[in-house]
């Protein structure tokens, strides 16, 4: 792979696809022209079977894990994609992100939590897919749909939940809620609100990955940045702004897009001038892979590939993970727009069904097993609900410690004093 | 002249001899102000007229402070013997704190639009990339929100980033960043992250930059809770600021001023930094108390010269922090003074002044004997054309009229 970075001396020419119809389903080559190293594992699952879709809005071809046991099977060299660890590991983190969730939205009618609540069933291949892979000293950086990217990367259920209760044992104390989840810890960088707002944060920590390799002098240090956002944010500054960037001084990132088609009520295609978001990669640059994302053993492949280049300073990819959402866009959104059809469509590849299928069918684990992590999962979420309801809610002397991290931020009160002194601070009652 | 002598502790004891020279306004105006300088446990004001004042109350709250200010090996051992210092323009005091602290700490590093090979578009990073390579100079894309947001995410995981905007104004641009992530990232994420990083830029009005390139941004940030925004006005307290911005653990962001580039002053060899919390006291008096800060401290002290030929005695605050207020030095003028004046370069509308006005007669209100009277710019998109901009700033002929009406 070529060191020196300009796009002229970049051995993957893009766009060999036509660019123009959205509605185009023919090609079978849907992603720029890789990298060697992305040539393995995609297209051959892609290419193998026949496009399945008819669903005119799709663009992509869709293989199911089921076609990849057929053709594994005809080609009689029994390689597997992954072992029976991994293939649990796997299993139990699509399982805790979706039964979750699924309390969740149990406990937001139930009246403990509020405000928005963005829930991530049907996503799960792509968090748990790329999640998985990662060190703890790597960093993922999320959006407002960021519980289960929390949960993978290692986050508590106990903590995730009570955050979402308010509660002062959640992960940010109680004072970010659903859509600021944050973790030190297991570098967890948020949890944003506004969409495209994390994708520089991201930039940022990937460059001091970098920093510390090539400033500092941390010979080893080759932390990897995941940035995951959704496919409206892929039309938002920020993100064309960060490819840039992070091409053009090769940072060890990996923009991953969720596109579940829908943003909020705005459906991609009317939003975008050319859907394809993969290819918007090669013109900053950088490999543009586009992947099932209902599939979470393709999106791994994909992840370790791209994960693995932003490892060895290769520089960034954008993955576009081809995925859906079960639910609305929140809690409280209605979902009346979208048209049942493609709602059962997704339904019908639900990624947890699809990895319990391949795992049976390649006697990897046995229904007990599976039934034995679920019900495992079930308790712990139980676990987490029960925690977050007996812990105490935050107490007023919590109002002002956290906003300057130097308190003396609050300046000098009349008296000569720091005002972060005057004990009417710590009770929390002073007025800023 | 004001000498400044050290308290308990330090060792290192200055004179200064401030001579400033504004070439902008082709005036040279009598230095006749004490700053004070933070060092050690104490420090003492050497008032123009002789007296020692060393500050009573004292700030208590030096054990608070974790950084206390490194000061080169115990050199001038007799408190009373003065060091020459060095003279430099107020851009190379900038540049000049910011080596020191990337020399200090490699952790610090520089982002920004042509701030590398450029040298920076005020020459306030010359030299810097050739010393410390182009990763730690990082010359950006044209991308204001996007690297500041990077400069939040390097901040978060471990580095303390320099952000320059090339104007203030530019920084408009990445308002979402700061409002969103530098502001409210530490609170949000529970305390866990902090952002140590320092945003700054020009800012102001200039000679005939055109109403976007001459914009006041002190008013639209104030707002945004956890940051703290400083205004550096002299080559001493713009090292004493940037070098302070630099070690906070808050983001802070430093506002300077495109005019005052070229100041010249006499600052002191050794290392000190200035309190990013604390005003300066640049003239004391004793009829009325005048608050400023960046470029129209020179209108002010202009004024005063006019003033005190006329017999009146101003004093006169630089109030440097912008956000918090010191309320202490501002409280205890208007306790001392019971006028108060307010001369500011921001907009009327919803600007600094309009934030100080306030927090003085919420707190100062019974040692008011007038109504505070608040100088700023007229809430007008600046002109090009000279004569209209003039008029768009506050000019010392306004200066010396308003404190007649106030003394009267």
């Amino acid at each position: 792979m070529s060191t020196a970075f300009s796009s002229a001396k970049f051995s993957t020419q893009p766009f060999l696809l036509n660019p123009t119809s959205a509605a185009s389903h023919e090609s079978p080559l849907l992603f720029a022209k890789p990298t060697s190293q992305f040539l393995g594992s995609t297209r051959k699952l892609r290419l193998s079977s026949s496009s399945k879709l008819n669903l005119s809005r799709r663009s992509g071809t869709v293989v199911a894990v089921s076609d990849v046991v057929k053709q594994k099977k005809s080609k009689s060299t029994p390689s597997l994609l992954i072992t029976k660890e991994e293939g649990l590991e796997l299993y139990e983190d699509m399982v805790l992100g979706r039964a979750f969730e699924d309390m969740c939205a149990q406990m937001y009618y139930r009246g403990k939590m509020f405000g928005f609540v963005h829930l991530y069933n049907g996503q799960e291949a792509v968090s748990t897919g790329f999640i998985k892979l990662l060190k703890q000293q790597d960093s993922v950086v999320s959006t407002y749909r960021d519980h289960v990217h929390a949960l993978s990367k290692g986050v508590p259920a106990r903590a995730v939940m009570s955050e979402l209760f308010g509660k002062t044992t959640g992960c940010c104390r109680g004072q970010g809620g659903s859509m600021h989840m944050f973790s030190r810890e297991h570098n967890l960088l948020g949890g944003f609100a506004f969409i495209g707002e994390g994708i520089p944060v991201a930039t940022g920590a990937a460059f001091t990955s970098k920093y510390k390799r090539e400033v500092l002098k941390e010979a080893d240090c080759d932390h990897v940045t995941l940035a995951f956002f959704g496919d409206g944010t892929c039309n938002n500054g920020q993100f064309f702004e960060c490819l840039n960037m992070a091409a053009l001084w090769k940072l060890p990132i990996v923009f991953v897009v969720e596109n579940n088609l829908w943003a909020i009520g705005m459906s991609h295609l009317r939003a975008t001038s050319d859907p394809q978001i993969y290819k918007k990669g090669p013109a900053f640059g950088m490999p543009g892979i586009h992947v099932d994302g209902m599939d979470v053993l393709k999106v791994r492949q994909v992840a370790k590939e791209a994960i693995g280049r932003a490892r060895r300073g290769e520089g960034p990819t954008l993955v576009e993970c081809e995925t859906y959402r079960f639910r609305g866009h929140s809690l409280a959104d209605p979902d009346e727009l979208r048209d049942p059809a493609e709602k059962a469509h997704y339904a019908a590849r639900d990624p947890i069904t699809a990895l319990k299928k391949y795992l049976i069918e390649n006697n990897l684990a046995g229904e007990a097993e599976l039934k034995a992590i679920d019900k495992k999962i079930d308790e712990v979420v139980e676990d987490a609900v029960e925690f977050a309801d007996d812990s105490p809610v935050p107490p007023r002397s919590q109002l002002l410690e956290n906003v300057f991290a130097d308190p003396k931020g609050f300046g000098i009160g009349p008296d000569g004093r720091y005002r972060c002194e005057d004990p009417k601070f710590t009770e929390g009652t002073a007025h800023v | 002249m004001a000498a400044i002598f050290q308290g308990v502790g330090a060792a290192a004891a200055l004179s200064s001899l401030p001579s400033n020279s504004f070439d902008s306004n082709k005036s040279v105006f009598s230095p006749r102000r004490s700053f004070s300088v933070r060092k050690g446990a104490s420090f003492a004001v050497v008032r123009s007229d002789g007296t020692v004042n060393l500050n009573p109350k004292g700030r208590r709250t030096q054990q608070l402070i974790p950084n206390a200010v490194a000061t080169k090996a115990d050199s001038a051992a007799a408190s009373s013997s003065s060091k020459p210092g060095h003279e430099l323009l107020l851009f190379e005091a900038l540049l000049e704190g910011l080596e020191e602290e990337m020399e200090r700490d490699p952790r610090v590093c520089v982002m920004g639009e042509d701030v590398g090979h450029y040298g920076g578009s005020y020459k306030v990073t010359k030299g810097l990339a050739k010393k410390f390579g182009d990763l730690r100079v990082l010359d950006t894309p044209i991308a204001e929100n996007s690297f500041t947001g990077m400069g939040i995410g390097a901040a978060m995981t471990g580095l303390r980033p320099v952000v320059e905007g090339m104007n203030m104004g530019f920084l408009l641009l990445a308002f979402n960043q700061i409002s969103n992530n530098c502001g409210m990232l530490h609170y949000t994420s529970g305390g866990q992250f902090t952002i140590p990083i320092v945003i700054r830029g020009p800012g102001g009005v200039g000679r005939q930059l055109g109403a976007e390139h001459s914009q006041r941004l002190e008013s639209y940030f104030q707002s945004i809770p956890g940051i703290q925004m400083v205004a550096c006005s002299t080559p001493y307290n713009a090292k004493g600021l940037m070098k302070a911005a630099i070690r906070s653990e808050n983001p802070v962001i430093l506002f300077e001023h495109v005019l005052l580039y070229n100041l010249k002053e006499r600052i002191p060899d050794e290392d000190y930094i200035c309190n990013l919390e604390e005003a300066e006291m640049v003239r004391p008096g004793e009829h009325v108390t005048i608050l400023t800060y960046s470029r129209m401290r020179y209108h002010v002290m202009q004024a005063a010269k006019t003033l005190v030929n006329k017999g009146y005695d101003p004093e006169v605050i630089d109030i440097r922090s912008l956000k918090p207020f010191d309320l202490y030095t501002i409280g205890n003028s208007v306790k001392k003074t019971h006028r108060v004046l307010i001369v500011e370069e921001c907009m009327r509308t919803g600007g600094i002044g309009a934030s100080l006005t306030a927090a003085i007669t919420e707190n100062f209100n019974d040692y008011l004997d007038a109504p505070i009277v608040c100088l700023s710019s007229q809430d007008v998109p600046t002109p090009y054309a000279g004569t209209l901009e003039e008029v768009t700033v506050v000019q010392p002929a306004q200066i010396v009229t308003a404190v007649e009406q106030l003394c009267q």
